[in-house]
């Protein structure tokens, strides 16, 4: 695997019961770039991220990842118990994460996520964007190489999403870190994405920048585009 | 094994009991209201029985290892459980912890809760019910360890269930040290039951712990070969018990159970 190579994923194909979910999708994500995976409901996005996670075994293709113990990831659907405080579950997980200074490492992002004051609330009480933001900052514990990001800002006001975009963005930039990204949102992806795979029924139908690819498939926004590929995913 | 993911499993369960008191209080009340229910029936069946025949040491101290036994195997569930009612499963299984930095985790901490609720039995029943282990001298803690290796093994099976068919499983789970308490002989001789059933307490190994007990205390004799084969017996469920984890969780990989765990899981 090429240095800069972080996550490759190569023929992945998932069958359930006789349908296929998921079906010879081959990509890469390298060093310094965020990578949108595009597509409508059911197309398989989700079971391709939980195949890289491991909690979901392959029935056929190859995940290869850089450096496994430093992949992490958030969802709105996966947030975390409830019942335990935002400190204990940033507490927790660092521990599973093998985080070095645990304690110093929570308070950097107690802040960066603006959960400084929930710090001892049980995350269950917290409203859906504040649980969101104490998922990636779950998922930030380890400053991950490769951080798989499922519908991250699904659940945030604009003004939150906009500085949470910004934040993975910074991280992003330094080049050590690459990130996999779904989202509906098509203004978001064209924002943050530097590269997007677009799935219907399994297959990447397409690939290439955001801000390129509606034009050159005939469409004027990616959403435009988006539209049309869940409607017709044949006609391109 | 990475001691430190498997401290994280159980610092998780620390958190949960410190901070409920509905959690807290189970585990020393109601093992508590057993002894006392179990302490005066003994102090009156010893005042009516004839006289040289102690119910305290027999039938007592069964109950409060057969309680011990009943916390050890519920501690493994509980903590699953707990990750179970917080859909937190995706959260644990797509980090680097690994299954059996998971069930170590979950084993200790039902440790923890188990002595918890085996002191509070201890401190009742010897100082209100003058119940006394000395008779069993060094033996008891071969008796205490193949209680608690067969109630680590019984968890794990039982985790293995609720992990296969979803969490509406969980009231397969809670009957299971009743079902196996007739068989186990806690209050009364093997030689009672009928032979289908006595074929069954030869697989237990609680059957062997108590068959023993009660040979020490009304003949005193020392039956080795029973601890023997009780030991072996809860080896046997217990190596039984992390294969049958290790295949469920397999399964749960193979078909997405893992990333789609909710309470409509069931199969």
């Amino acid at each position: 695997m090429d240095s800069r190579r972080i996550l490759s994923v190569s023929a992945l194909r998932k069958d359930f019961a006789g349908v296929r979910a998921v079906d010879g999708v081959s990509f890469e994500v390298r060093a310094g770039e965020i990578v949108g995976l595009l597509g409508p409901n059911g197309a398989g996005k989700t079971t391709t991220i939980n195949m890289i996670l491991g909690v979901l075994e392959p029935t056929s293709g190859q995940v290869a990842i850089d450096d496994r113990g430093r992949m992490s990831f958030a969802a709105a659907y996966a947030p975390l118990p409830g019942n335990l405080t935002v400190a204990e579950n940033l507490r927790i997980f660092a521990l599973i994460y093998g985080v070095r200074d645990i304690a110093g490492r929570i308070e950097v992002l107690l802040d960066e996520y603006d959960l400084r004051r929930f710090r001892d609330s049980k995350a269950g009480f917290l409203s859906s964007g504040e649980q969101t933001r104490l998922c990636l900052a779950k998922a930030m514990l380890n400053a991950p190489r490769l951080l798989l990001l499922d519908e991250p800002t699904a659940s945030l006001d604009p003004s939150v999403a906009r500085e949470i975009r910004a934040g993975i963005k910074r991280f992003v930039g330094d080049g050590r870190a690459g990130v996999l990204w779904t989202s509906h949102n098509m203004h978001e992806v064209e924002e943050v994405c530097d590269r997007v795979l677009f799935l219907s029924k399994g297959r990447i139908l397409l690939e290439g920048d955001p801000r390129e690819l509606p034009a050159r498939h005939g469409h004027k926004t990616l959403e435009d585009l988006f539209v049309a590929l869940a409607r017709e995913p044949l006609s391109l | 094994m990475n001691p430190r993911r498997l401290f994280a499993v159980v610092l998780r369960q620390f958190y949960l009991i410190r901070g409920s008191v509905s959690r807290l209080v189970p585990l020393f009340a109601w093992v508590t209201v057993d002894m006392a229910l179990w302490g005066f029936l003994t102090r009156y069946l010893n005042s009516v029985s004839s006289a040289g025949f102690s119910f305290v040491s027999t039938m007592l101290g069964a109950v409060l290892l057969w309680d011990f036994f009943m916390r050890v195997m519920q501690g493994v569930t509980m903590a699953f459980f707990e990750d179970v009612w917080s859909r937190n499963f995706l959260n644990f299984f797509a980090s680097p912890l690994t299954i059996w930095e998971y069930l170590g985790g979950l084993v200790v901490s039902s440790m923890a809760t188990s002595t918890i609720g085996v002191v509070s039995m201890v401190l009742l029943a010897t100082l209100a019910f003058g119940l006394s282990f000395a008779v069993y001298g060094a033996l008891l803690l071969p008796f205490v360890l193949i209680l608690f290796v067969f109630g680590i093994a019984l968890g794990i099976m039982a985790t293995a269930l609720v992990l296969r068919l979803g969490p509406a499983s969980e009231w397969f789970v809670w009957p299971i040290p009743a079902l196996v308490a007739p068989f186990a002989g806690v209050f009364y001789p093997i030689s009672t039951l009928p032979a289908w059933m006595r074929a069954v307490s030869r697989l237990l190994p609680p059957a062997y712990v108590f068959e023993c007990m009660r040979a020490i205390v009304l003949h005193g004799a020392v039956p080795r070969l029973g601890v023997a084969a009780g030991a072996g017996l809860c080896l046997a469920y217990l190596a039984a018990a992390g294969w049958i984890f290790a295949r469920t969780y397999r399964f749960a990989v193979r078909t997405g159970l893992i990333a789609r765990y909710s309470a409509e899981s069931v199969s």
